[in-house]
């Protein structure tokens, strides 16, 4: 097989390096301290080049593995990159750059008067241990190993929620701990399950192996469960709002563009590659519906916020249930209109752009409570006119949420519309057609508030740095161009996908 | 080159609204500069095409974004018809609200918005496929909002709500009526059907209802219209947009690309689509006449104007006879210029004297006499007398609602006429016959000759081409009325 390579090769020493890079970045700089100013940009940006490397050689020649030390599965620890991994490592690196970008405003080792300070200097490696828990889920080929990534990432992004130590954040954040080790320990007990059952933790060995019988389904069930649990899925949601809301904005971006993405990503992989054949009508009908209380509950209770990072993070809670739609739908417009691209591919896009709609909205969240001191809705009044990059990203951020043109929110709806529509499964097209007109009314409540002409000029409290408000802009350019040029990922998406991702679940 | 053409085109107002969006607040001159070459170039485009496709010319630009959603150019006659109406307005419009808006707030804002519009009004005219339609469609909706609410005082942000309550619901059925047919058919390009009549015809009859419906928003056909007088409060450059350049016309286009290009006419007409069609547009043309006569603001009296003049065009699409299919395109012009027209001369009014009520015209034609003889022409020419534009409408019209056999077309053409006449005529009187009362205020200090300039001067040109387009609608193919009868003869001929 072309591209697939054992033993030391360019390509598998990438895919080791995209773990290595950010833990050997926290323990460079963790001794450093306030002396380590830039180097987390500079392994940003080294990440992002990596991610494109992988992309890549990935895009060349088809799906990347790499045995680490040249010890092949079952031995030895299996890295593997396919279309989908490449994806994620990419969207990743791209919203770490500009995160890091805004961050430097906020988490300085050194505060202004020399002193270290405790915020600036645990902000990095935190950041560090969530780029490499991440990195190494979307990579590892092994029950085990991303049970590793899998906490390291939770106990990284669990204190970043705490970081101002403000009261009401260390509530948010012990709940998130409870929810997200309840979410480990039934992933757990699901790949232990599966170990005495079939001898082996790698995927590929496991996908062989697994059986349509109850031990199976019992295992899908308690892994998926806990993974709900850590993506914050209806109904295992409530912890997410008040974490994110509460969590300094860098922070919240990640964990909301991010974070959820990385457990989201192997409740695909499970159902997609591992259990194609066990998930019956029921079971993705369930998902399915989780999803769509999901859309409409999150949607709703986003309406009702009156603070802004309230409602970006409700907003998230509502645009993760888009992502569950693609269980129920996956597959279902083939027979009846085979130019239906996929909702396996509509899920992944949503969660791509969301990733960089909600990234560049809770920053520029972030920069109006730096900037104007607060982020009551009702108080947004002229808004546009002092922060107006703030408020044209926050626009166009919103055009993914909503799902309209042009962006990449809107090509997923359209992939996930076309396959309810054509394959007749009305309710859930409905759904999405409400979420989207909830999503306008949020969206265009918060824009109608920024447009209004205050009584008096809004005088800005603190300057906002230009560098910090180009930072959301981008990411929210990226989202709108994912929406003009959708083919290029649409097209890495598909390699080394199984047949269950165009042909559904039988 | 004939796919990099309709690029080319896009792109004169893409560029500079991408452009005017990243200048300075204070970059004034460079900010018009930018906004006139666009508008300038674009003229000489499309009088390029105009040429390439009357002899018969192709110009197509595809595109794959993913598996099943092409991004599709096509310049066919009837793109044209749309293409070269914004076109020629544009360049007007900008020199209008230059004047209108000197040294008013967030220009850059404002402009920036304005270009992106009429670039999405002319993706609109250019789509070859029904989601390149959507994609424009939908661009214009959202960016015609920050214009609606540009004052960004509590009516404006309430009429800017209003109107995207409306639009995006009328989006989501259009949307919804996309993704349907497309999911029974595949996907739908434009003059391109083969199997959309093997669908089953309820189906098929309730997919016409959400598109023509969710077009209807912007159409201001009854009862989705109400949004379109709220918007009235919007600075007159604005109105200019909504009412002739880009908005409501974006709707009449889509349901006249609906029913001949997505549908055709045949179908519509088997399925029993035409004729319910065309009651509607008649319903609403005199619905809204009626409610015109009973405003007292001048522009809410145009806002309603325009619901019933719009409905005109979709009146003649219902028909569907081949004279009236000439009649309701070619009004799409007609309307455009007389409508531009009676809005800058109101919006002229309300700079240069403060009148904004009918009641505050009186002996105001001897002060503005150039603005109020444009208004008169076209207030005329709205009421469909001879020689201006609308006769040559109301004439396809008449005649093609007998010649489908539609009798009783003639008398809501008639009632309207009537209708018209009663709510521009008591204007005119006013306006031409009754001395000066004081119920206007002099500016305290005169106007600067550049905006007056800049405020009177677009209304003569339009107030011109209006009468040049009755005058000289036999000229072929050039006039307006030519093209709609090459895009009649030729495109959608029996």
């Amino acid at each position: 097989m072309p591209g697939v390579v054992w033993g030391p090769d360019v390509g598998s020493g990438l895919l080791a390096l995209a773990v290595v890079l950010p833990v050997a970045g926290a323990l460079l700089i963790l001794p450093l301290g306030r002396h380590a100013e830039r180097v987390p940009h500079l392994l940003f940006m080294a990440g992002l080049v990596l991610a494109t490397a992988i992309a890549y050689h990935v895009w060349i020649g088809g799906v990347l593995t790499a045995a680490i030390g040249g010890w092949p599965a079952p031995l030895g620890i299996v890295l593997r990159a396919d279309g989908l991994s490449a994806v994620m490592l990419l969207t990743t690196a791209l919203v770490l750059v500009p995160v890091g970008i805004f961050a430097a405003g906020e988490f300085q080792p050194r505060t202004a008067d020399g002193r270290e300070s405790r915020a600036g200097l645990l902000f990095w490696p935190l950041m560090m241990g969530v780029w490499a828990g991440l990195n190494g889920t979307f990579l590892s080929n092994d029950l085990f190993n991303i049970y590793v990534a899998l906490e390291l990432l939770t106990l990284a992004a669990v204190p970043l929620v705490t970081l101002e130590g403000k009261a009401g954040t260390l509530a948010a954040a012990l709940r998130y701990l409870l929810f997200a080790l309840l979410g480990s320990l039934l992933y757990m007990l699901g790949a232990a399950l599966l170990y005495g059952t079939h001898g082996t933790l790698d995927l590929t060995l496991l996908a062989d192996r697994v059986r349509d019988d109850a031990s199976a389904l019992i295992a899908a069930a308690l892994m998926t469960a806990g993974l709900l649990a850590k993506t914050a899925m209806f109904p295992l949601h409530l912890w997410l709002p008040p974490a994110h809301g509460g969590a300094p904005a860098a922070a919240s971006a990640i964990l909301s563009a991010l974070v959820v993405k990385a457990s989201f990503y192997l409740v695909v992989r499970l159902w997609f590659d591992l259990f194609p054949s066990l998930l019956d009508d029921t079971g993705a009908t369930v998902l399915g519906l989780f999803g769509a209380a999901a859309i409409l509950s999150g949607s709703v209770l986003a309406l009702r916020q009156a603070r802004l990072k309230l409602l970006v993070a409700y907003s998230t809670l509502a645009q993760l249930g888009y992502l569950f739609l693609m269980f129920p739908l996956a597959g279902g417009g083939t027979e009846a209109q085979p130019w239906t691209a996929g909702a396996w591919s509509g899920g992944i896009f949503h969660a791509v752009s969301h990733a960089f709609a909600k990234a560049s909205l809770f920053l520029g969240a972030g920069i109006l409570v730096q900037g104007i001191g607060h982020d009551r809705i009702a108080d947004l009044r002229g808004a546009a006119r002092s922060l107006p990059m703030v408020i044209a990203a926050f626009g166009l951020s919103g055009l993914s949420l909503m799902g309209l043109p042009p962006s990449g929110g809107f090509i997923a709806k359209w992939l996930l519309l076309t396959t309810a529509m054509a394959s007749g499964r009305w309710g859930w097209a409905v759904v999405m057609f409400a979420g989207g007109l909830l999503a306008a009314t949020y969206v265009f409540r918060v824009l109608n508030r920024a447009m209004a002409t205050p009584e008096q000029p809004l005088r800005l409290v603190q300057p906002v740095h230009q560098s910090r408000q180009l930072a959301v802009l981008f990411l929210a350019l990226v989202s709108v161009l994912l929406g003009l040029v959708p083919a290029i990922p649409f097209e890495l998406l598909q390699i080394g996908g199984g047949l269950s991702t165009v042909e559904g679940f039988r | 080159m004939t796919g990099m053409l309709p690029l080319l085109i896009l792109s004169t107002s893409l560029v500079p609204a991408v452009v005017i969006f990243f200048l300075p607040e204070a970059a004034t001159r460079v900010r018009a500069a930018v906004n006139l070459i666009g508008a300038l170039a674009k003229l000489p485009l499309v009088g390029l095409i105009l040429d390439g496709v009357a002899a018969g010319e192709q110009y197509e630009l595809r595109y794959t974004l993913v598996p099943g959603l092409d991004f599709l150019l096509r310049i066919d006659a009837l793109s044209l018809l749309f293409l070269s109406l914004s076109a020629f307005l544009w360049l007007l419009t900008t020199l209008y609200a230059l004047a209108y808006l000197r040294d008013g707030a967030n220009q850059s804002r404002f402009f920036g918005f304005f270009s992106l519009c009429v670039a999405a009004t002319t993706g609109i005219a250019m789509s070859g496929s029904l989601i390149t339609f959507f994609l424009f469609y939908e661009l214009l909706t959202l960016s015609t909002w920050p214009l609606v609410a540009h004052r960004g005082d509590a009516r404006s942000i309430a009429s800017g709500s209003h109107y995207l309550a409306y639009t995006l619901a009328g989006s989501t059925a259009l949307l919804l009526g996309i993704v349907w047919l497309e999911g029974q058919v595949g996907p739908v390009e434009f003059a391109a059907q083969t199997g959309i009549a093997g669908a089953d015809p309820n189906t098929l009859r309730w997919i016409f209802l959400l598109m023509v419906g969710g077009l209807g928003v912007k159409a201001a056909l009854f009862p989705l219209h109400s949004w379109l007088p709220a918007a009235m409060v919007a600075p007159a450059p604005v109105s200019a947009l909504l009412h002739a350049v880009a908005v409501v016309k974006a709707g009449a286009f889509g349901i006249v690309r609906v029913v001949y290009d997505v549908f055709g006419i045949g179908l519509v007409t088997d399925l029993g689509l035409g004729v319910p069609l065309a009651a509607v547009a008649s319903f609403t043309i005199i619905y809204g006449s009626l409610r015109a006569l009973n405003q007292s603001d001048i522009k809410r009296r145009l806002a309603y104007s325009t619901v019933s003049q719009v409905s005109y065009i979709i009146l003649g699409t219902g028909l569907a006879g081949p004279t009236a299919m000439i009649g309701g395109l070619v009004h799409l012009i007609h309307q455009g210029l007389m409508k531009v027209t009676l809005f800058f001369c109101a919006g002229a009014l309300a700079e240069t004297l403060h009148i904004y009520r009918i009641q505050e015209v009186d002996g105001c034609g001897r002060r503005m006499p150039v603005t109020m003889l444009a208004f008169s022409i076209c207030a005329v020419g709205m009421i469909g007398l001879p020689p201006v534009a609308g006769f040559v409408s109301k004439w396809y019209l008449g005649t093609g609602a007998i010649e489908a056999g539609q009798i009783w077309v003639l008398f809501v053409l008639a009632g309207s006429s009537v209708l018209n006449a009663l709510y521009f005529l008591p204007i005119l009187y006013r306006t031409w016959f009754r001395p000066a009362t004081g119920t206007w205020r002099e500016p305290l200090t005169p106007l600067p000759a550049a905006k007056v300039w800049g405020l009177v001067s677009p209304a003569v040109a339009t107030a011109v081409a209006s009468l040049a387009s009755g005058l000289l609608a036999a000229a072929q193919p050039f006039s307006p009325l030519g093209w709609a009868t090459l895009i009649v003869t030729r495109d959608y001929g029996p």
